[in-house]
């Protein structure tokens, strides 16, 4: 159970004077239950790999393989790929349309045409596990914040009960409060439900957290694919492909820079927290 | 691209424009049409737009032509060539036809001429000023041509949303093609609401941006980018009003 890609690459207006490789030669293999980090900086190619993912969009070379099977050979079904692998896009406006917020987390179960009974149960479950209050449920979309909106969004696609789910910047333009409640939500579904997680994300705090393995993607190549230590341990490389490390990270090299005995592949403020207080702890005694 | 009628002004080549469309419709003898032709393809040679992008507008037309050719063909009465039932290919009919087709096709390869070498803004600046006239019997003259350039503006915005709308939903199990009518038209819904509501946020958004930078409309406004005749453009109408003496003389 897995996701393979091998030598994926898309090229955009092809045969045209505007030819652009969007992906080149890009190969991964994601095994279930992992929770990845997906970066680069804006126009990357993250986007565009993570819509070949469920066949949205459909490579120029390369192949992809779900579960062992090749998604375009003939006749592969890809309404069950779309399924099993979820993919929620940046922006809520783009898929809410209902009149109210359950029949809009209802539309993809009954798309995969369970019973209505089904059909509802699900919608309730996934509205519960984005912790989206049944206040909420007879609303508008359209009246609802941004965070809420969000919610809604990730319902949607939890209502299908999907194995793997992508989340394209599902955090961007949230409030720090909101942003953390959808993220542990999300890590949730990682612990409890064995979820396979992909998160595509600008922030290196949120990834270094969550994530237990990053994919770093530059003009259309996978330029990293390591644990976040080893990859944020490049920091002088991110940099000149318009990315960074978190920025705890900087505060640790700094220290070493001055002297203190510190770990240097520390990525989260929790880790340097601890490490800072033992050696506090050293130095008093 | 530039060329001397990418220069020109874009009144020029409206002007141009509607006399070519005018000629064809004087036009009704061949030589006439040897006229037009010569005219037509000076003024492609002139643009150096290449001859394939020019034909790729006559594929919007390929199925209206058709069926009025076929009409013209063998609903004409007159002389009998040969007869299918109550069909008859008649000389008259062939002739008709054969006009017909021409009429339409270089009537489209003229406007593309006209679309291909003027940006859309150039053209809706040239409306504005060729029908400023209008301004004095209440035709909010600026406020229009302001609409169609904003509309023209976001047309590909709207395209590239459409596409994203139409992922989001295929992500979550919508199908935009099987089925039959009925089951498309009720397939649209998820598709159609969010961009709706897209275009309206994006229209509010559009006119407070315009109004927090001042603007109320055409009165007392000036532009960036006047139009001004230049020397190539009065050549251009001295070649009008030669091409249009010679298409009357050519009729019959």
């Amino acid at each position: 159970m897995s996701i393979k890609a091998e030598h994926l690459s898309y090229i955009y207006g092809q045969g045209t004077a505007f030819e652009q490789y969007a992906l080149k030669d890009v190969s991964f293999e994601i095994e279930d239950g992992q929770f990845i980090g997906l970066i680069g900086h804006t126009g990357s190619g993250k986007s565009t790999l993570i819509q070949h993912l469920n066949g949205l969009i459909r490579a120029t070379e390369g192949t992809l393989y779900y579960n062992g099977e090749n998604i375009y050979q003939d006749g592969y079904d890809m309404k069950a790929l779309r399924s099993k692998v979820g993919l929620v896009f940046q922006y809520p406006e783009h898929q809410l349309f209902e009149v109210d917020v359950f029949s809009d987390v209802c539309f993809g179960p009954k798309n995969q045409g369970l019973s209505k009974e089904e059909v509802q149960a699900r919608a309730r479950e996934a509205l519960q596990q984005v912790g989206l209050e049944e206040k909420f449920w007879e609303q508008s979309p359209f009246e609802l914040s941004g965070g809420q909106k969000r919610r809604v969004a990730i319902a949607g696609v939890l209502a299908m009960h999907p194995e793997v789910l992508i989340l394209d910047e599902p955090t961007a333009g949230l409030d720090p409060k909101g942003r953390d409640e959808i993220l542990d939500q999300i890590s949730a579904l990682h612990r409890d439900k064995k979820m396979t997680i992909i998160l595509v994300s600008h922030s290196m705090e949120d990834i270094a957290q969550y994530a237990d393995r990053i994919m770093v993607m530059n003009h259309g190549e996978k330029v990293f694919d390591a644990p976040p230590k080893e990859v944020f341990g490049h920091y002088k490389e991110l940099e000149k492909i318009g990315l960074a490390a978190p920025q705890i990270t900087y505060i640790v090299h700094r220290l070493r820079d001055h002297g203190v005995p510190i770990a240097e592949d520390i990525t989260t403020v929790a880790e340097a927290r601890d490490a800072i207080l033992k050696l506090l702890g050293k130095g008093g005694r | 691209m530039d060329s001397v009628l990418h220069k020109m002004d874009p009144r020029t080549k409206l002007f141009g424009t509607m006399i070519f469309i005018i000629s064809l419709f004087l036009a009704n003898n061949i030589a006439a049409y040897v006229v037009a032709t010569v005219f037509m393809v000076g003024a492609i040679r002139l643009s150096k737009v290449p001859f394939k992008f020019i034909v790729r507008g006559l594929k919007a037309i390929v199925v209206l032509l058709l069926i009025s050719v076929s009409f013209n063909l063998f609903l004409t009465p007159g002389r009998v060539i040969f007869q299918l039932g109550f069909l008859k290919l008649t000389w008259e009919g062939l002739e008709t036809a054969g006009f017909m087709a021409l009429r339409l096709i270089y009537l489209v390869i003229g406007s593309s001429v006209m679309t291909l070498t003027t940006t859309p803004n150039e053209l809706t600046d040239g409306l504005e000023k060729s029908l400023g006239f209008l301004n004095k019997i209440g035709v909010p003259v600026h406020e229009v041509s302001m609409m169609m350039s904003i509309a023209l503006r976001f047309i590909p915005i709207l395209i590239e949303e459409t596409d994203k709308i139409m992922k989001a939903q295929m992500a979550r199990g919508a199908d935009f093609e099987s089925g039959n009518l009925i089951q498309k038209a009720k397939s649209m819904v998820p598709l159609l609401v969010p961009l709706f509501i897209s275009a309206f946020r994006r229209a509010t958004d559009l006119a407070m941006a315009m109004e927090a930078r001042c603007y109320h409309g055409g009165e007392g406004r000036t532009k960036m980018k006047p139009l001004h005749y230049s020397k190539r453009d009065y050549v251009a109408y001295a070649v009008y009003v030669i091409y249009m003496v010679m298409i009357v003389l050519a009729r019959r």
